[in-house]
């Protein structure tokens, strides 16, 4: 499956789970699924300021019975640490697709830290972390978090890993 | 005690409000809308105003979040009128929000920044709104289409009104003195349980309309 084309049935997959909420720090990993949200006048699509920001968006959208989904790069997920309280505590279902740098072929030395703190860092805040290596594991992994998040509760994390998106170049 | 310097640009009169009978003459009939209320001083005051509503998700923690869970909100219940109560240090942890629900627009939401000057839940530090920093001006740069300032009780009629009318996306920054928030000292803010509370009571609200 070429990258557009996972792409596009990642979109058509949240949207037949009725996510109508897509927030967002803009990231080329997400660049689809952006464009997508942005076209489409069933949903709203939402660009944060900041990661957290989504968080709490989510929370609000199932105060209200929507399904929303927070898209975001692995850097932002250091944004979000404290916010994670309330979803956590509230157990409001989130699901968040984590594109990553930092990690398989990366060559920016500063994307490292967050990259390499990622898992920890959503695993002590009480997210599950799901992982997508290969263009055939996305849709598996993202219809799983679809079930645990929004039918179970939980907050569940896929990471769209630097190996299925390919690192950066520059 | 040492502090820091006012602003120049700091021409906003003292405030004169207390809070205690300012945020019920703003609000009124609380259980029209459904409601997110900020910690701290806001959401126990609102807990009390509504007599513990299942109509309002009051935060403990989580400090910025308000804002940002009423847009969730508003987008997903068009049909509502949705209220948020935050204070002046919450919005300002998160002041990107303005920002992010600008863009957004939604004309069911208002955003009530109940502001006193101070972190009144740490020691009463003056906070930057204290110092001179206008959230007001702040939410009107990000594009608020209304934005209302209530310093003296001549202004909250205007207030009301757009609480209860709108006219669109809405920012009410009500001034207040320092001095404590209503707590009635009942309620624990669980949040797993102000959730399940929230969300039964709207899904009942919606099979009886």
């Amino acid at each position: 499956m070429a990258e557009d084309e996972w792409q596009e049935a990642l979109y058509r997959l949240l949207r037949e789970h009725n996510v109508t909420q897509f927030c967002y720090v803009p990231d080329a990993g997400h660049k689809v699924l952006i464009d997508r949200s942005l076209a489409d006048p069933d949903v709203h699509s939402v660009p944060l300021t900041t990661e957290e920001e989504g968080v709490a968006m989510v929370a609000g959208a199932d105060l209200g019975g929507a399904r929303a989904v927070l898209l975001m790069q692995s850097s932002g997920v250091g944004n979000c640490i404290n916010m994670l309280s309330l979803t956590n505590g509230g157990r409001f279902p989130l699901l968040t697709l984590v594109s990553m740098r930092g990690e398989f072929g990366e060559g920016n030395p500063w994307q490292f830290p967050m990259g390499q703190a990622v898992e920890p860092v959503l695993k002590a805040m009480g997210v599950i972390v799901l992982r997508a290596e290969q263009p055939s594991d996305v849709i598996p992994a993202v219809t799983a978090a679809i079930t645990m998040a929004f039918q179970s509760g939980q907050q569940v994390a896929v990471l769209l890993t630097q190996r299925l998106i390919g690192a950066k170049k520059f | 005690m040492a502090k820091l310097n006012k602003l120049q640009t700091a021409t906003l009169p003292d405030a004169v409000l207390d809070r205690r009978q300012a945020v019920p003459a703003l609000i009124e009939n609380p259980q029209d809308f459904l409601m997110v209320a900020g910690l701290a001083g806001t959401a126990w005051e609102m807990s009390a105003l509504t007599n513990e509503s299942p109509g309002l998700f009051g935060l403990g923690g989580a400090m910025g979040a308000a804002p940002m869970m009423g847009l969730g909100l508003a987008l997903a219940q068009p049909r509502r009128r949705v209220l948020v109560a935050t204070g002046d240090g919450e919005l300002l942890m998160n002041v990107g929000a303005l920002a992010t629900i600008a863009l957004q627009n939604p004309p069911n939401l208002t955003i009530i920044c109940v502001d006193n000057g101070h972190y009144g839940e740490t020691g009463n530090q003056d906070s930057h709104t204290g110092l001179g920093v206008r959230l007001d001006v702040m939410a009107a740069g990000a594009g608020f289409p209304v934005v209302h300032v209530v310093n003296t009780e001549a202004d909250l009629a205007e207030g009301r009104r757009l609480v209860r009318e709108g006219g669109g996306l809405a920012f009410i920054l009500l001034r207040v003195k320092e001095g404590p928030a209503t707590h009635l000292g009942k309620k624990n803010l669980v949040p797993h349980i102000e959730r399940d509370r929230f969300k039964a009571a709207l899904a009942q609200g919606a099979a009886a309309r």
